[in-house]
């Protein structure tokens, strides 16, 4: 939808601690109604970019437009329109779940039956209507990660900012916050992800940038991006020890562009089945070998030549 | 368009304390009651005894320390909000974190957190004050001055506090706040004792330059309807909790939004 308006836009945005770059001039722009993903290991800058939307990091130099309002000058107006998840639960432990629901709408001017009625319907969202009146410290951590998501919401936002929001968190716990975020998006929400879970990136998103080191380096729609970095599928095979390195000269040979972890080697390939039969006739058994689709992890390993997280 | 401070945004952080106080409040008043009470009795009944020989004060003991004693537990009050309470929010509890994502800047916080203080030694000063009136302090109109000049020291005391938070990083840097300011400021603010009489003149110097000791003559000058210097009092209070408390504002703004 690149049609839709913009409604994040970033132009040449850094910022610096000291000497460090933590956001080394990225630009971007995010779409009304999209799922906006930003990719990359611990420490891209993913979380200082986030921070630097919803108002509380000033940007050192660069533009951002949030709404269509300059960030920093119109703050106040900016953060009353987001709902902003952080990557670790800063719940009010002094409050009781419902209470910290209706605080937050106070902080952004909504107050009375209306706040009350949105607590209500966001209580049922997050599962909690049966824990209205227990504090905080109570609840089990997924329980925690949807209050946050809920009190996030409260506001109505426009647009809903979620830095790293499964991080830590259950496998089962996951998907369940995944269906619900799935959720806003069928609602038509705008929806901005920083994750470092490829298959987070993968399922949630609509479209992404890959960061890395405080740049972008890579942006699309992931399956646009697979298919324009890699082909298709990927080979991975587990040779005996020390045999790692000659598989990998193997498929070189063979013209294919291969990475090797230790005895492991992933082969990425257009064709699967036909490179599997020319490897075995050059006399490789490939027991444990197998195919999968090609990700985003792959896109970025071929990218920095480095794993997502390591 | 650009205000520095959001007086709604403000009240808010205050509606949020008073949200946890409500909850609460029966565990922090209680102490509250007892600790005048307990004052009171043991130097006021017990140690003014020996010390009230002959009205040395010009009234008796108990009377000559009241007042005094309502600016300190206005002191208190404002000074125990200020440090640890405000501390552990803008270290551990990234409370101040959540909260500026919403409307609220962090300056409005640090504002809200400085009326909220001002509550507690109103409460604090208050009930104090209250207490007195079952030890011969005499009920007059002018008490409700007393209300405001509470108020007053909690404003000047929370922002002392607000603004030693905003500058400390480890939490055990409390200590010498309250060794070496609050203490001696509680012993030789003329409380107990009129320190001209006693101490040499620079030290005595030192001791009326100190805030508690303008909360206290501005107090027992209500108290006493002794109107001279009061002023002054006023005044010092004003400046002081003002200058601290800008300076507060603005490091605590520094220290989350980075």
């Amino acid at each position: 939808m690149p049609s839709s308006p913009s409604v994040v836009e970033a132009v040449g945005l850094v910022k610096r601690y000291g000497d460090v770059r933590a956001v080394d001039g990225v630009s971007f722009e995010v779409h009304r109604g999209e799922f906006f993903g930003m990719l990359g290991p611990n420490g891209a800058g993913k979380s200082t970019a986030m921070r630097m939307i919803y108002q509380v990091t000033p940007p050192t130099s660069g533009e951002l437009r949030v709404l269509g309002m300059p960030a920093g000058l119109r703050a106040r107006s900016i953060k009353e329109r987001l709902g902003v998840v952080p990557q670790m639960d800063n719940l009010d432990e002094e409050l009781r779940v419902i209470d910290n629901l209706l605080i937050y709408a106070r902080f952004n001017g909504i107050g009375g039956g209306r706040a009350r009625g949105r607590a209500e319907e966001l209580l049922a969202f997050a599962d909690l209507g049966d824990k209205r009146r227990a504090m905080v410290e109570e609840l089990s951590g997924g329980m925690k990660r949807r209050l946050t998501l809920a009190r996030g919401l409260m506001n109505d936002p426009e647009i809903v900012v979620l830095d790293e929001p499964t991080t830590g968190l259950d496998p089962q716990v996951r998907l369940n916050l995944w269906t619900k975020l799935e959720e806003l998006r069928a609602q038509g929400k705008t929806l901005m992800m920083s994750t470092h879970y490829m298959d987070e990136a993968e399922r949630l998103c609509d479209r992404l940038v890959i960061m890395d080191r405080g740049r972008i380096i890579a942006e699309g729609a992931p399956l646009d991006l697979i298919r324009a970095h890699l082909p298709p599928f990927v080979v991975e095979a587990r040779t005996d020890v020390g045999e790692g390195s000659r598989l990998e000269d193997a498929a070189t040979a063979l013209g294919l562009a291969a990475v090797r972890s230790g005895d492991r080697v992933s082969v990425f390939v257009a064709d699967p089945d036909a490179v599997l039969s020319s490897l075995r006739e050059k006399g490789w058994r490939l027991q444990r070998a197998f195919v999968r689709p090609a990700n985003l992890e792959d896109v970025f390993l071929k990218l920095t030549g480095r794993a997502l997280r390591e | 368009m650009r205000r520095w401070i959001d007086v709604r945004s403000a009240a808010r952080v205050w509606q949020r304390n008073l949200w946890v106080y409500r909850d609460r409040w029966y565990y922090g008043l209680l102490p509250n009651f007892f600790e005048p009470l307990f004052y009171l009795l043991g130097l006021g009944v017990g140690l003014g005894y020996y010390v009230s020989s002959g009205g040395q004060f010009g009234q008796d003991y108990l009377t000559y320390i009241a007042p005094g004693l309502v600016a300190a537990s206005a002191m208190n009050g404002a000074s125990f909000e200020t440090t640890y309470n405000v501390f552990v929010k803008l270290h551990f509890g990234r409370l101040y974190d959540a909260m500026v994502t919403t409307r609220v800047n962090m300056e409005d916080v640090a504002m809200g957190e400085w009326w909220w203080a001002i509550t507690r030694s109103l409460i604090y000063g208050g009930i104090f004050l209250l207490i007195t009136l079952f030890f011969d302090t005499p009920l007059t109109w002018r008490l409700l001055l007393a209300v405001p000049a509470i108020a007053l020291v909690g404003y000047c005391f929370s922002a002392i506090g607000l603004a030693f938070t905003s500058v400390i990083r480890i939490i055990d840097v409390f200590a010498y706040y309250f060794t070496l300011f609050i203490t001696p400021s509680f012993l030789f603010s003329g409380i107990f004792f009129p320190v001209q009489d006693r101490f040499p003149e620079a030290l005595v110097w030192v001791a009326q330059a100190t805030p508690l000791y303008r909360a206290v003559q501005l107090v027992r000058g209500i108290v006493n309807g002794a109107w001279q210097g009061v002023g002054f009092d006023v005044a010092y209070l004003l400046v002081v909790g003002t200058a601290l408390g800008v300076f507060a504002v603005w490091r605590m703004q520094r220290r989350v939004i980075r």
